[in-house]
């Protein structure tokens, strides 16, 4: 029975998981290999790997590979730089910190479709938007962030949703520091930027494997802010894989290109789960 | 040690800071909230209006415009249901992990998240084209088992991190009391993984209901949950800030409200156990 149960206990998630993984996999590389066009039913031809020329020679695909760990890279980066100051910050008390801690985490919550629209619209706005008003107030010429700026855009959008939650993960990973070795080190006169240096920096580094493992999950595939803001334009300035994917299945309406593409997107998930599995195993062993 | 008068100069500039930056980054949600009570004349003002007389109207015509409370209803189901059968299927596996160690299961973990890292584009289109088949596109049941199959890795390793934590001594002391394997799990188990279950359960639910790829493109008006209905807004004819405005705040509301209780439970779970 010892040797039974467990299995079965497992058997529910590795079973439906398997499915979840498998089914569309083998779906998808047969659809990447036919003639399959959504508005033309009955014109199942198998055409072998055009569909992955046609992908792979789109003018797009560069831009979309690029932009998509532009906005990885980026996103990560700023969360871990900004989220870390703001945790040090934060991390001794002074007066309303619990209230700070509930208004920073807000955005953690907030649907990206909404995030997105407040954004484009509230913020951003070359006409009406907060920031148009307070160029005009500094004097200068208000900026179209959806024109002139998109993928810019996109990051900073995608990064403020993202800061709160490492901020929130290097907060609680800093209340577990050693205080005494902390007191000591400022006894011994250890300047600020030596305490970050040599104690606050190592004591972080798995929280920020955390953040960035965490985060590489999600980021890969941002797409509801790109389709509700700048519908991954204007050309191709703020298409990402996913975004492509999509525009080739639902807009375009070739299941068989968006499939090649689909297996192009599992490849590079796999590199950057490469580069991931080695750094998770090197934090959190 | 610096003198006293020198620390709360320190302390002021900290609160200072702190309270600047964290408005800042509050500001656009503020500003969301402020506007959902504007007309739409105030909300495109120029310049902007922060002293004005609220007005409840665009509650009223949101709900009248595109039946809000149905929506509402499809994100409520479709969160707490795949949250609840998520539960169910992932406990007995993270518990059957952490208490039944083999070789495999490293490889099982690892191999579970990299399902997480597979893009959701790429099984857009054999999951459209099964939902089509099935005559199940634009129902909650499409959307219930897609959102549990996709929070299903993280809640494997969110309950096997927590789980990891119960010491094993406990659970053979009830069993050299003879306790059957249900009563080890309902006495012993389930009290002391609660707190793992809970914040599991807390994560999986706000990821559900803010989930926005899977329903924009497998739901529609019937089955379409807060997220679809909000981007729906985004179509350049028809834009009111305002009534945009007051839309996305009765969808997000719930959920930050919730995610503010919650906060504390919430970054224990998320942080996997690394953290502590």
């Amino acid at each position: 029975m010892t040797r039974f149960l467990p299995r079965a206990l497992l058997a529910p998630s590795v079973i439906t998981l398997f499915l979840w993984m498998i089914v569309p996999l083998l779906m998808t590389i047969y659809f990447s290999l036919i003639r399959y066009n959504l508005m033309q039913p009955g014109e199942h031809g198998f055409i072998g790997l055009a569909n992955y020329q046609y992908f792979i020679t789109d003018s797009s695909f560069g831009p979309a590979i690029i932009n998509t760990l532009l906005l990885l890279g980026s996103v990560i980066v700023i969360t871990v730089v900004v989220g870390v100051s703001l945790a040090l910050l934060i991390d001794d008390p002074f007066p309303g910190r619990g209230l700070v801690r509930v208004l920073l985490i807000s955005p953690f919550f907030v649907m990206p479709t909404v995030n997105a629209l407040l954004w484009k619209h509230m913020m951003m706005n070359p006409i009406y938007g907060v920031f148009a008003q307070v160029w005009i107030f500094c004097g200068m010429q208000p900026v179209d962030w959806m024109t002139d700026w998109p993928l810019f855009s996109v990051i900073l959008m995608v990064a403020w949703q993202w800061l709160p939650f490492a901020t929130l993960i290097f907060v609680t990973a800093l209340q577990s520091m050693n205080r005494e070795q902390l007191e000591a080190a400022r006894m011994d006169g250890a300047r600020y930027l030596q305490q970050l240096r040599y104690l606050y920096v190592p004591h972080l580094g798995r929280s920020i494997a955390v953040v960035i493992m965490i985060e590489m999950i999600f980021l890969m595939s941002v797409f509801a802010e790109i389709y509700t803001t700048t519908g991954g334009g204007p050309g191709d300035a703020s298409t990402n894989v996913a975004f492509l994917i999509f525009k080739q299945a639902l807009l375009n309406f070739d299941a068989g290109v968006a499939s090649a593409g689909a297996l192009f997107a599992v490849v590079l998930a796999n590199i950057v789960a490469i580069f991931l599995i080695r750094l998770i195993g090197k934090n959190l062993d | 040690m610096a003198p006293a008068p020198a620390f709360s100069t320190v302390l002021l500039v900290r609160t200072v800071v702190a309270w600047i930056v964290t408005l800042l980054l509050f500001f656009p949600l503020g500003w969301l909230v402020l506007t959902a009570f504007k007309t739409e004349l105030q909300a495109i003002s120029v310049p902007p209006l922060l002293f004005f007389t609220p007005t409840l109207d665009n509650f009223v015509e949101v709900q009248q415009r595109s039946d809000y409370l149905l929506y509402a209803k499809n994100s409520l189901i479709t969160s707490v249901v795949s949250t609840l059968l998520g539960l169910a299927i992932a406990a007995p596996a993270a518990y059957s992990m952490a208490f039944f160690r083999s070789k495999w299961t490293r490889d099982v973990l690892m191999w579970m998240l990299s399902t997480k890292m597979m893009p959701a584009v790429g099984a857009l289109v054999p999951i459209y084209v099964l939902a089509q088949t099935t005559g199940l596109l634009d129902t909650r049941l499409v959307l219930i088992v897609v959102f549990t199959l996709s929070n299903l890795p993280i809640m494997v390793w969110m309950l096997y991190s927590s789980f990891r934590e119960i010491p094993h001594e406990i659970l053979e002391a009830a069993r050299m009391d003879g306790a059957t394997v249900w009563q080890e799990f309902r006495r012993v188990l389930l009290p002391l993984g609660m707190g793992g279950l809970f914040s599991t359960g807390l994560l999986c639910l706000v990821l559900a209901w803010n989930e926005a790829f899977w329903s924009l493109n497998l739901s529609a008006a019937k089955a379409g949950t807060l997220a679809a209905l909000i981007a729906s807004y985004s179509s350049p004819e028809g834009l009111f800030w305002a009534k945009l405005s007051c839309a996305s705040f009765m969808a997000i509301a719930p959920i930050v409200v919730f995610g503010w209780f919650c906060q504390r439970q919430l970054v224990q779970g998320l942080t996997f156990g690394a953290v502590k």
